[in-house]
């Protein structure tokens, strides 16, 4: 199977972790990962706070490119993924023709044909490892762009999980904000969203928050210290990308070196399960 | 007479952008359901029915639309198909427009320093450069140094360094870098 592919910006950057476990998944399912020649940053908050038109134009660009080749479009950041959606969107409501589709990484891989292939494939099955799923805001919302079946309560991480012999957790909290477009401006009010999914996640028994987009990734690894600091409580939960579980589970030889870039190392946990 | 920020036109306005508030009817659904709400001084409910109300200065110049984290959750649940997080970027924006003074210039001063990283990178985003135009706006930088306040920031950025997840070179310049210009060409 080949698609297009979408990084974004900051899977050249801090999110090179999450890069290399993509690529490490795609390789381990088969999956051809093209990555769209010439694309340029989709804007992302900046441009639908300040400049609509940007907001637009951007996605566009990268949209007409991905037409050009012809191939569905994956992007693994949801505010990619969301923006691309809108843009695609757009184009529908002019009249112009969408021929392909725009996937969010998590949804594409979850379909049922990748998931049976997970399920064949697995030689390490995360046994023991209770998780809660995180999706934050905008692989989701709002339906009206993302076509979010379950834009409330998605399951799909959940799933995957399952599959995957992790224990999926329930919370309420799982498509609640964290705040990420806020983090460099306004550290204060993350500091207080993020600290509740802390909370919440550990009051469900939860060891470690799953996500499937860098910004949520950052957002709650990083200031995960500082949090801890200031609310003089030690927390240590690991934020894993759902495609570090698979390629763990699938016995990825180089799962270790990405965890290894994660603030909050998951390795002591992994080990403590007997998963690394 | 209406008192003088009065704007009539202002629900015209929003409509014609394709944000009609018109039928906002009050539940506040969008209010109760807001993670930032707490950090506003208009609830989201009030924004709309002060855009309803044509009162476009106390909107220009609130705190909600800059702390407001655009999650979509009230767009999502409205039961009136309100975009309010539409709306509320659609404020920001002309508050930019018109040069006004706004109650979080930081946030402000981020979405300008990402605009202009893009435009100058190439075409697409370099993280150090965009912390680098923002940290210079208005000599912030400088007054959190006075402060000691940058020192949690330069941990971070050098366990980033250490793990190297800071890529310190610029992005690859686009062939359509002049296209993404273009686009951006007002930042
Ligand atoms: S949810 Fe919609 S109808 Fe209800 S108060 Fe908010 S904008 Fe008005
Ligand atoms: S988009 Fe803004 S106003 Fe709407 S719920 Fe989210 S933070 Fe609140």
């Amino acid at each position: 199977m080949k698609l297009s592919y979408y990084p974004g910006c900051s899977l050249e950057g801090t999110a090179s972790d999450y890069a290399a476990s993509i690529a490490g998944v795609a390789e381990l399912l088969g999956l051809t990962l093209a990555e769209l020649p010439d694309w340029n940053c989709c804007g992302a908050s900046a441009a639908h706070s300040l400049d609509e038109q940007a907001a637009r134009a951007l996605p566009l660009r990268n949209l007409r490119l991905a037409q050009r080749i012809g191939l569905d479009v994956v992007a693994p950041c949801a505010l990619c993924f969301n923006r691309l959606k809108a843009g695609a969107k757009a184009l529908a409501a002019r009249g112009e023709a969408v021929t392909l589709r725009v996937w969010d990484l998590l949804d594409l891989l979850t379909q049922p044909a990748f998931l049976r292939l997970i399920t064949h494939r697995l030689v390490r099955p995360l046994t023991g490892l209770q998780a809660v799923c995180y999706y934050g805001c905008l692989v989701n919302r709002p339906p009206a762009i993302t076509d979010a079946a379950s834009p409330e309560n998605p399951g799909n991480m959940e799933k995957l999980l399952a599959v995957l012999g992790a224990t999926p957790l329930d919370w309420s909290f799982k498509t609640d904000c964290c705040g990420a477009g806020l983090a460099v401006a306004r550290p204060d009010l993350i500091d207080r969203l993020v600290r509740r999914l802390y909370d919440r996640a550990l009051r469900a028994g939860a060891e470690c928050l799953v996500v499937s987009c860098q910004m949520c990734q950052a957002n709650l690894d990083l200031p995960q210290a500082r949090i801890s600091r200031q609310a003089g409580q030690a927390y240590d939960l690991p934020i894993l990308y759902f495609t570090e579980l698979i390629a763990l589970a699938l016995g990825h030889p180089e799962v270790p070196q990405w965890l290894a870039r994660h603030l909050v190392d998951p390795r002591p946990l992994l080990t403590a399960k007997g998963l690394l | 007479m209406p008192p003088s920020d009065f704007t009539e036109d202002l629900a015209a306005a929003l409509a014609t952008a394709g944000l009609a508030v018109d039928a906002c009817y009050q539940c506040r659904k969008c209010s109760n359901g807001c993670p930032l709400v707490f950090a506003m001084d208009l609830p989201p409910d009030q924004v709309i029915r002060l855009a309803l109300a044509g009162r476009e200065a106390d909107l220009l110049g609130c705190r909600t639309i800059w702390v407001c984290s655009s999650c979509e959750t009230c767009t999502t649940r409205c039961p009136n198909g309100i975009d309010i997080a539409g709306v509320m970027d659609w404020l920001k924006e002309q508050a930019v427009a018109r040069g006004l003074a706004v109650p979080e210039p930081e946030v402000r001063d981020f979405h300008r320093a990402f605009l202009s990283a893009v435009k100058w990178g190439g075409g697409r985003l370099s993280e150090p450069l965009v912390m680098a135009l923002y940290a210079l706006k208005g000599g912030r930088w400088l007054k959190k140094l006075r402060r000691s306040a940058a020192a949690g920031e330069v941990a971070t950025a050098l366990e980033l360094l250490r793990r190297r997840r800071l890529r310190l070179a610029p992005p690859k310049r686009l062939t359509g870098a002049g296209e993404v210009a273009a686009i951006l060409r007002r930042w």
